[in-house]
């Protein structure tokens, strides 16, 4: 079972990687999509399947798609990846390379410390999930639908056509 | 013996799912042809039966042509993609007790998570086709199976709450008394919407319109990725249909003949079905198709969620 784990986390991080590097934006997403399915996987392993599914429904299945709708909807041609080309050079990643660096040497160290137990794994059923999403956390679920609805009212309101504003 | 049965299943059922999805071609023709008052293909073989084998010998040895200005990785990813999410999704089906690949206690999500991860590929062909027409098509899917996708989740939600389980040998078992079709009209109903938008079935083929987008986002496909585009949406049919007995219509439960028979008959019935409804219905504009979604269907799954949800709550059945 852990190799299992370090081979997705393996596909996670690289594809992870050539999201950042790729140059073209539908190619990028794809890259994103495949991290998101090997994170789902790991959550597989993990022992939290209604947690994976979610994972692949959701953000998968469902926000990566609008992304690509809308990359395609904008129809960017090769001339954005030339744009990109020239905004991807070392004075643009430097910075961010070295905060990255000083993660990875926390990890590193953190690793070599003390290095956690290997897959202790209970699975926590769908049923599990419910129980606790609408008895502790109901207040958070409901905080989360109220900021929900306040998107989706923004949304409409910013959509709304022009003419159908009401007159002073 | 009993190692080997987890292979004879998987490769039983992927043998089935793809003789199934080649047979419905000949069956659709055929089935068009009867409504339509004429006789379809009958040349080839007894009653025709062997226009499938021409056909695909003849797609085999087709030029499978690229286009140079397509975007070549993605152009080759995207028929790949129909294909496997499909076929994963037999993996969760329960054909009969004991007949089947997984038996997930999430099998039901699976399912939803596979259908959603199949819109990529309608997508991603519009997409690198590099082509107006297949771009349109590729967007109006996208639009079309995430509003559709919505209430596809939720339909089935009122048959999670009276079986009590996402797994689908769970509610199949919990269908022994009453079959949840009658309980769940309204399950059934928008699911059956659902499910011909999600495969872009006439009258919901929007996406590959011939009359107005030369056949949508596969129209720069040629040889076997078109094949595959054609395989992947029969598969679809014989999918949901599958997937419709199993929620709504008992699965496997049936007296007298074996469990699998019943299964094979009740599915065909959808499958005929949804021929039924190529050949009868006209294609609705593409805003009627978005209104409909959302101002009809979606209200009424909420609905019948709702009144589910109660009814099982007061009288715990």
């Amino acid at each position: 079972m852990v190799w299992l784990f370090y081979l997705a986390a393996a596909v996670a991080l690289f594809c992870t990687v050539m999201v950042i590097t790729r140059l073209n934006a539908v190619h990028a997403l794809l890259y994103m999509v495949m991290a998101l399915l090997s994170l789902a996987l790991i959550f597989f392993l993990l022992g939290a399947p209604f947690i994976a599914a979610l994972e692949v429904i959701v953000y998968a299945g469902a926000i990566m798609v609008l992304f690509v709708f809308v990359i395609m909807m904008l129809n960017i041609g090769p001339q954005s990846v030339d744009q990109e080309r020239r905004w991807f050079n070392l004075s643009t990643w430097r910075g961010l390379v070295f905060i990255a660096g000083i993660l990875l040497i926390e990890l590193i160290i953190a690793l070599r410390l003390g290095f956690p137990e290997p897959l202790d794994v209970t699975e926590v059923t769908p049923h599990q999930v419910s129980l606790s999403l609408f008895g502790p956390y109901l207040l958070g679920v409901e905080l989360a639908s109220m900021l929900l609805l306040a998107g989706l009212v923004g949304a409409y309101h910013l959509g709304r056509r022009e003419q159908e504003r009401p007159k002073k | 013996m009993s190692a080997w049965l987890p292979w004879l299943n998987i490769f039983g059922v992927l043998f089935g799912a793809l003789t199934t999805a080649a047979m419905l071609i000949w069956v659709e023709r055929r089935l068009l042809a009867v409504w339509q008052d004429r006789y379809g293909p009958n040349r080839v073989g007894p009653f025709g039966l062997l226009q499938v084998v021409a056909d695909v010998i003849k797609i085999f040895t087709k030029e499978d042509w690229i286009p140079p200005f397509a975007d070549k990785p993605v152009f080759i990813l995207a028929p790949a993609v129909v294909m496997t999410t499909v076929l994963m999704s037999f993996a969760v089906i329960p054909f009969a007790p004991g007949i089947g690949v997984v038996d997930f206690n999430i099998g039901l999500l699976f399912f939803l998570a596979m259908s959603s991860l199949s819109v990529y590929s309608v997508m991603l062909a519009g997409w690198s086709s590099n082509s107006k027409y297949s771009l349109l098509g590729g967007m109006r899917s996208a639009a079309q199976m995430l509003s559709y996708e919505v209430f596809m989740g939720l339909s089935l939600a009122g048959v999670v709450v009276m079986a009590g389980s996402f797994s689908l040998r769970d509610i199949v078992e919990a269908q022994r008394n009453v079959w949840f079709f009658i309980p769940q009209f309204l399950g059934l109903v928008t699911f059956l919407m659902a499910g011909l938008a999600e495969t872009h079935r006439l009258p919901f083929d929007l996406p590959e319109a011939e009359s107005e987008l030369i056949a949508g986002y596969h129209s720069e496909y040629s040889g076997m990725k078109f094949g595959m585009f054609f395989v992947g949406e029969y598969l679809g049919i014989a999918l949901i249909s599958s997937f419709i007995v199993t929620m709504f219509f008992g699965g496997w439960l049936g007296p007298f003949l074996p469990p699998f028979v019943w299964f094979g008959l009740k599915t065909s019935v959808f499958v005929a079905l949804f021929i039924l409804l190529r050949a009868s219905l006209p294609r609705p504009r593409f805003d009627q198709l978005m209104a409909f979604a959302w101002k009809a269907m979606l209200p009424l799954t909420l609905l019948n969620l709702v009144v589910t949800g109660g009814l099982v709550l007061a009288f715990g059945f």
